[in-house]
């Protein structure tokens, strides 16, 4: 266990090594910033001490060598647009997206799983039937349409719900949230469940098809035949075997929320971290773009951490796959 | 010989899915006495595990049994609760299944699938439940239970586990165990063995055994009487001998022309040309008609059983000369 999480922390630090050298590459590929950033009529003079200070006029693998060297030090560079540390800009935004993230996850967990299980175990009955309708619905309307239609509906006809912006945080425990306040709550559900729509969907068929899947399995009915109960048998047996391939999705699925809210935040005016990276691509604001894209690696790699120790956890066969590998 | 403890009459079962009613099961009849192994043979999709499932109560949706009844030691099982059919299962009537590496709940150690075959059904405590667990082992040969009891399913072969699997059925001393192809995916000398042991376990219990399965090879060895089945039809029945030796049905002489050499037991029967009709549309005559070199006009009429002895019965127009 020690030497997997060990080996773990080791490939987590080439990969982010090496994403972090593609995505400077990447955004230079894009555009140069000044052309951008320094209006047209600026001197020449002007010009050549502001790409200077912006230390665009360096090689670009001096460029890039002199952020991997602040990076390390926890600093991310400055922000061309905010001239505000990145750090400290990312950290304003991400309790907001966070926030939406994890509510529109544990609506789509809560919602999906018992609702794919049942669809699963009777796939044939009317609320089976209802639950495979509904999740095709949800796969095929587009996010920014439902959300404006969630806004139409209970924001404006039904005006149950305020629309826009994160509403009242406060701070317990050291963490500032809107999820202490009933008024935090108010504002995020709807976005969150417009979020989580798609998810939800997606989720509700995967657990359909693992249940439905396992259930024809030998040991199904072997445990039935043994003259085990119904609901043991589907929670020890079907849901403990079906939970293998969820939880792989739903890793993939979290770190999606989390990182890609852009649609959901725009839409509800949300002010979280998908915002903030469109306008920084368009402004080819390279520290906040680095910075972004690296926070969002970061977070696929501890997911998929937590995803892989889940896996060990449930599955044997997984870890002695692993113990043999180590 | 003693009187049969299990009846089986005139089984329907059928399954009413949206193409049609799919005839899985037709007019089953047959008995069991204690130590006694009826073996039931057919192609695939004759209804063999159908009949089974129906022995157990564990038709799924959007089958169901039609008509018929099944009964044990006098108690008729179609009439049972859900409930109360769940507490025969694996107490009275054990089941084991085909697929000897999906068999075990590969998440879970053999100890907690074999501790949760008792304490479904009594109140007892570990030590106790683990004592039962290392007898019924040994029972079936298994070389140091202790260590089986603690190892999940893929740290076994599959030999291994399909007697795990039949050590669990034999827990709680059922009177009967209806073993749905146990062996086909083993190895000779594998299967050899745990057959050894079963017929062990079958002679000193007292148990009565259905042992289903496409090979008659394996059932010359181990059965005392066979059904024949096909298309959801039983096209004959008797002792052993009546079948193996001197059988006049055309559909079973043809199983056993095509029945493979001794060295490749497990394998699927070689083809009898031809295809079993669809189930969805039976016609009320013989349903090996279309493949039958006997057949004639009459067999698409419906066949009366023929006793041809006390033990011997077979569904045919035109059988064989004895
Ligand atoms: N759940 C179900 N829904 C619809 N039809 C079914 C279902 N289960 C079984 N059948 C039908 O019943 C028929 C008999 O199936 P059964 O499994 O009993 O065959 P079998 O003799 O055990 O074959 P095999 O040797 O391949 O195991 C098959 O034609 C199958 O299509
Ligand atoms: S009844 Fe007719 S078709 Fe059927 S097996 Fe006998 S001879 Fe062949
Ligand atoms: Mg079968």
């Amino acid at each position: 266990m020690l030497s997997f999480v060990l080996q773990r922390l080791l490939q987590s630090v080439v990969v982010v090594f090496v994403l972090s050298i593609v995505l400077f590459v990447g955004v230079w590929l894009i555009g140069n910033p000044a052309d951008i950033l320094i209006s047209s009529e600026a001197s020449e003079a002007d010009r050549l001490a502001a790409i200077t200070a912006l230390g665009l006029d360096k090689p670009l693998w001096q460029q890039y060598l002199i952020f991997l060297g602040n990076a390390v030090q926890g600093d991310w560079g400055t922000s061309f647009v905010y001239k505000e540390p990145v750090t400290s800009i990312l950290l304003q935004r991400l309790p907001a997206s966070l926030e939406l993230g994890l509510v529109a996850f544990i609506i789509a967990i809560a919602v999906s799983v018992p609702a794919g299980l049942y669809a699963g175990l009777k796939p044939e009955s009317p609320l089976g039937r209802g639950v495979m309708a509904f999740s095709l619905i949800g796969v095929s309307i587009p996010t920014f349409w439902q959300g404006m239609l969630l806004i139409v509906a209970f924001g404006i006809a039904l005006p149950i719900l305020p629309v826009g912006d994160r509403g009242q945080v406060a701070t317990h425990f050291g963490i500032t949230t809107s999820l202490w306040t009933l008024d935090g709550w108010s504002h995020v559900v709807m976005p969150a469940f417009s979020l989580a729509l798609l998810k939800m969907s997606l989720l509700m068929r995967v657990t359909r098809a693992a249940t439905m899947e396992i259930s024809r399995l030998d040991f199904v009915k072997f445990a039935y035949a043994k003259g085990v109960r119904g609901r043991k048998v589907v929670v020890r047996h079907i849901l403990r075997n079906a939970l293998v391939p969820l939880i792989t999705v739903t890793g993939i699925e979290l770190a999606n929320l989390l990182a890609y809210g852009v649609i959901t935040e725009t839409v509800f005016s949300w002010p979280g971290l998908g915002k903030l990276l469109i306008n920084s691509i368009k402004v080819l604001d390279r520290p906040l773009i680095v910075a972004q894209l690296t926070y969002t690696a970061l977070l696929f790699i501890f997911i998929n951490f937590i995803v892989d120790i889940l896996h060990m956890s449930i599955d044997p066969r997984v870890k002695s796959v692993l113990r043999r590998a180590a | 010989m003693t009187e049969p403890f299990f009846q089986v009459d005139g089984l329907n079962t059928w399954f009413f899915t949206r193409q049609g009613v799919i005839k899985s099961v037709r007019d089953i009849s047959f008995d069991l006495r204690r130590g006694e192994v009826l073996g039931i043979v057919g192609e695939s999709g004759s209804g063999k595990s159908v009949t089974g499932m129906s022995i157990m109560g564990q038709i799924d949706e959007p089958g169901r049994i039609v008509s018929g009844s099944i009964s044990l030691d006098g108690q008729e099982l179609t009439a049972l609760t859900f409930e109360e059919m769940r507490r025969y299962r694996g107490r009275k009537i054990a089941m084991v299944f085909q697929n000897p590496l999906m068999t075990l709940n590969p998440l879970m150690r053999v100890r907690d699938q074999m501790y949760e075959a008792i304490s479904e059904h009594e109140d007892v405590s570990h030590r106790e439940m683990h004592d039962r667990c290392i007898e019924v082992l040994k029972a079936v040969g298994i070389p140091s239970p202790e260590e089986r009891l603690n190892a999940y399913p893929h740290e076994m072969s599959g030999g291994m586990r399909q007697r795990v699997v039949i050590a669990t059925a034999l827990l709680l001393g059922p009177d009967m165990i209806i073993a749905d192809e146990p062996t086909t995916a083993l190895d000779v000398t594998i299967q050899a063995q745990i057959i050894y042991h079963i017929r062990r376990q079958i002679d000193e219990r007292g148990l009565g055994m259905i042992w289903i399965t496409h090979d008659l090879s394996t059932l010359s060895e181990l059965a005392d009487r066979i059904m024949v089945m096909y298309a959801g039809a039983t096209m004959e029945i008797g002792t052993t001998e009546d079948i193996i030796g001197s059988s006049r049905h055309p559909y079973t002489r043809k199983l056993l022309d095509s029945v493979p050499s001794r060295n490749t037991p497990g394998e699927k029967l070689r083809q009898i040309p031809g295809n079993m009709p669809s189930l969805l549309s039976l016609e009320k005559g013989c349903p090996f008609a279309s493949r039958c070199e006997r057949a004639t006009e009459i067999c698409s009429e419906p066949v009366p059983a023929t006793q041809l002895s006390a033990t011997h019965r077979i569904w045919c127009y035109h059988p064989f000369e004895g």
